[in-house]
């Protein structure tokens, strides 16, 4: 009886978690998905239109650079902050002194937004005023470094500066599991006089794969939602050369009017998303059955 | 041996204060430039050191530096980033702490089921909720307010709260339930006797990446912000990027270092807790 009673408060705490689950979040994206097949202009609007936003958004050019660019920026930004990442993570586990300043100073930037991500970067990739400036007062009055403001480069300098926020926590991800492996490798290691380099690359890293997918899921993750950072640092310029998908569909919600267009534009990320997600679920799922 | 020793020391700790000069570059370049004033930013090199430090950028910026036409510096938008972050901390953290109860402690199979497609939702991008959540906050009539921002912060904070408590909960042995419901207590009564005094770890953790995210948050901010009392990242993008007058870049530094603190001092402060929290929410993630 009085289980029974608990059984009820236990469902009835869980109302709010409801509602959020079936309308802010279910019933929210399939009214976006909904939007995606209507007329929608300024305010969203009721006629169907079958396909017609998406074949105007393929045919888009605009659309087809934010669309490459979050793949040119996705696998430069995962590529790096893995890289990055484990390289840090494996000098901090070398480190006998100074490992919690270190460690600190990498991680530091995580904490900010990507906002100030990208404006405190804003400076010294300004030809004008960073390093191009400081090393041409230096001497070299040829020096060239004007990504920022290049059609075909800004976008990497947005990789720069997100690698920058993105780093550390890789880093600490990798450092954890790094820690957790077993020391007597280091003793057989050295009987076997295999040297330090080659244990971490041989031996520990491939150790590493779940937290190695984790970094990968996560930041992959980040980057479908990239926008703050573009905004600050760029704004998707110069023109729309840096210009992502979701600051694409932020534009067609609210300063173009187009919601129908952004809706068909936001679905195509969400499919996006799940055609890389479903590899990495297959494979873990058939990695753990047999 | 000892040479060698001494060579391979030195390689790893030029590294280290290689990669750490890429962290710091940054900072230090907007630092020493919120220091100078407006005519030596100018003439200097942005790595310059000050030759004349003045502080007055850093007042400007908290009480007089301009957003559009508003001229009354981060202030009034710092304490309304505040006026919101709180509430929905304290809501997300109080809401993700009973369903991580109910979830962990309470099993159905409906709350499992709820928890899986609460946790696939988390992962869908922000910018498919922004058309129906303004057409809800307009039924609700607070489309453009801190309570609207309170609302969204919440709900979306939910599923990350939800999912710390429930990781953590699920590790509290069975028995403890068990022997509180053979002692007759009820449903909040071993909530809040048992299961919140075991708690405040995971509760830090919790308040931390939820404060974190409404702080740093800025797709929302930007579209509810109330455009008096908009939170602190739209607000600086604003100033920063202002087309109006001179641009004061030595201003500008100074209010993108202030708003930049509070999640800063959060880490240094609690940076254990911190890297827990986000090694935790990204393993289970």
């Amino acid at each position: 009886m009085n289980i029974g009673a608990n059984q009820v408060k236990a469902s009835l705490v869980l109302i709010p978690c409801i509602v959020i689950v079936v309308y802010f979040i279910w019933g929210f994206a399939g009214y976006t998905a909904y939007l995606s097949f209507t007329k929608s202009t300024f305010l969203p609007n009721h006629q169907l239109i079958g396909w017609h936003n998406y074949e105007t958004l393929l045919q888009d050019p605009r659309w087809w650079v934010a669309y490459a660019n979050m793949f040119i920026f996705g696998g430069l930004y995962v590529a790096a902050c893995v890289i990055f990442g484990a390289l840090l993570a494996v000098l901090l586990d070398l480190t006998t002194k100074g490992e919690t300043l270190f460690r600190t100073l990498y991680l530091y930037p995580m904490s900010l937004s990507l906002i100030v991500t990208g404006l405190a970067w804003q400076w010294l990739l300004n030809p004008t005023s960073g390093i191009q400036q400081i090393v041409r007062d230096m001497g070299f009055e040829e020096f060239n470094f004007n990504w920022l403001v290049s059609v075909d480069y800004a976008i990497y300098m947005v990789v720069f500066a997100a690698v920058w926020n993105g780093t550390g926590f890789i880093m600490i991800l990798f450092l954890a599991g790094i820690k957790s492996i077993d020391k007597e490798i280091w003793q057989s290691a050295r009987i076997d006089r295999i040297p330090t380099w080659r244990v971490y690359f041989y031996i520990i890293l491939p150790q590493l794969r779940t937290i190695l997918l984790t970094a990968i899921m996560l930041l992959g993750f980040q980057v479908v939602r990239s926008f703050d950072v573009v905004v600050a640092l760029t704004n998707g310029g110069p023109g729309y050369a840096s210009d992502v998908p979701a600051r694409y569909v932020f534009e067609y919600f609210f300063t173009r009017s187009k919601i129908g267009q952004g809706a068909a534009a936001a679905m195509i990320m969400v499919v996006t998303m799940i055609a890389i997600i479903l590899p990495y679920l297959y494979f873990e799922i058939r990695r753990k059955e047999p | 041996m000892s040479w060698k020793f001494n060579h391979k020391t030195a390689l790893l700790y030029t590294a280290l204060m290689v990669f750490a000069l890429y962290f710091l570059a940054p900072i230090y370049v907007m630092l020493v430039a919120s220091f100078k004033s407006l005519e030596e930013v100018h003439q200097s090199s942005v790595i310059a050191l000050p030759e004349i430090w003045t502080f007055e950028p850093w007042v400007k910026a908290w009480s007089g530096a301009c957003s559009g036409l508003n001229c009354e510096g981060i202030k009034p938008f710092f304490i309304a980033t505040f006026e919101i972050a709180i509430p929905a901390v304290i809501l997300a953290v109080l809401l993700g702490a009973f369903n991580g109860y109910v979830m962990a402690k309470w099993r159905s199979k409906f709350a499992d089921i709820l928890f899986a497609t609460m946790l696939i939702g988390s992962f869908v991008p922000l910018q498919l909720f922004l058309i129906p959540l303004a057409v809800t906050l307009r039924e609700l009539d607070i489309y453009g307010t801190s309570i609207g921002l309170i609302l969204i912060h919440t709900v979306y904070g939910v599923p990350l709260t939800t999912m710390l408590f429930r990781n953590y909960y699920t590790t509290l042995p069975n028995e403890l339930m068990r022997a509180a419901v053979m002692d007759g207590a009820g449903f909040f009564k071993i909530f809040f006797h048992i299961i919140v005094p075991l708690s405040p770890a995971i509760t830090i953790v919790a308040i931390i990446l939820v404060f974190s995210g409404v702080y740093n948050d800025y797709l929302f901010a930007l579209t509810f912000g109330e455009s008096g009392k908009r939170p602190i990242m739209s607000a600086v993008q604003n100033i920063v990027a202002s087309a109006y007058g001179i641009k004061e870049y030595n201003v500008n530094n100074a209010v993108v270092i202030i708003s930049a603190l509070p999640t800063l001092l959060l880490f240094l402060i609690t940076g254990k807790f911190f890297v827990r929290g986000l090694t935790q929410g990204a393993v289970k993630g």
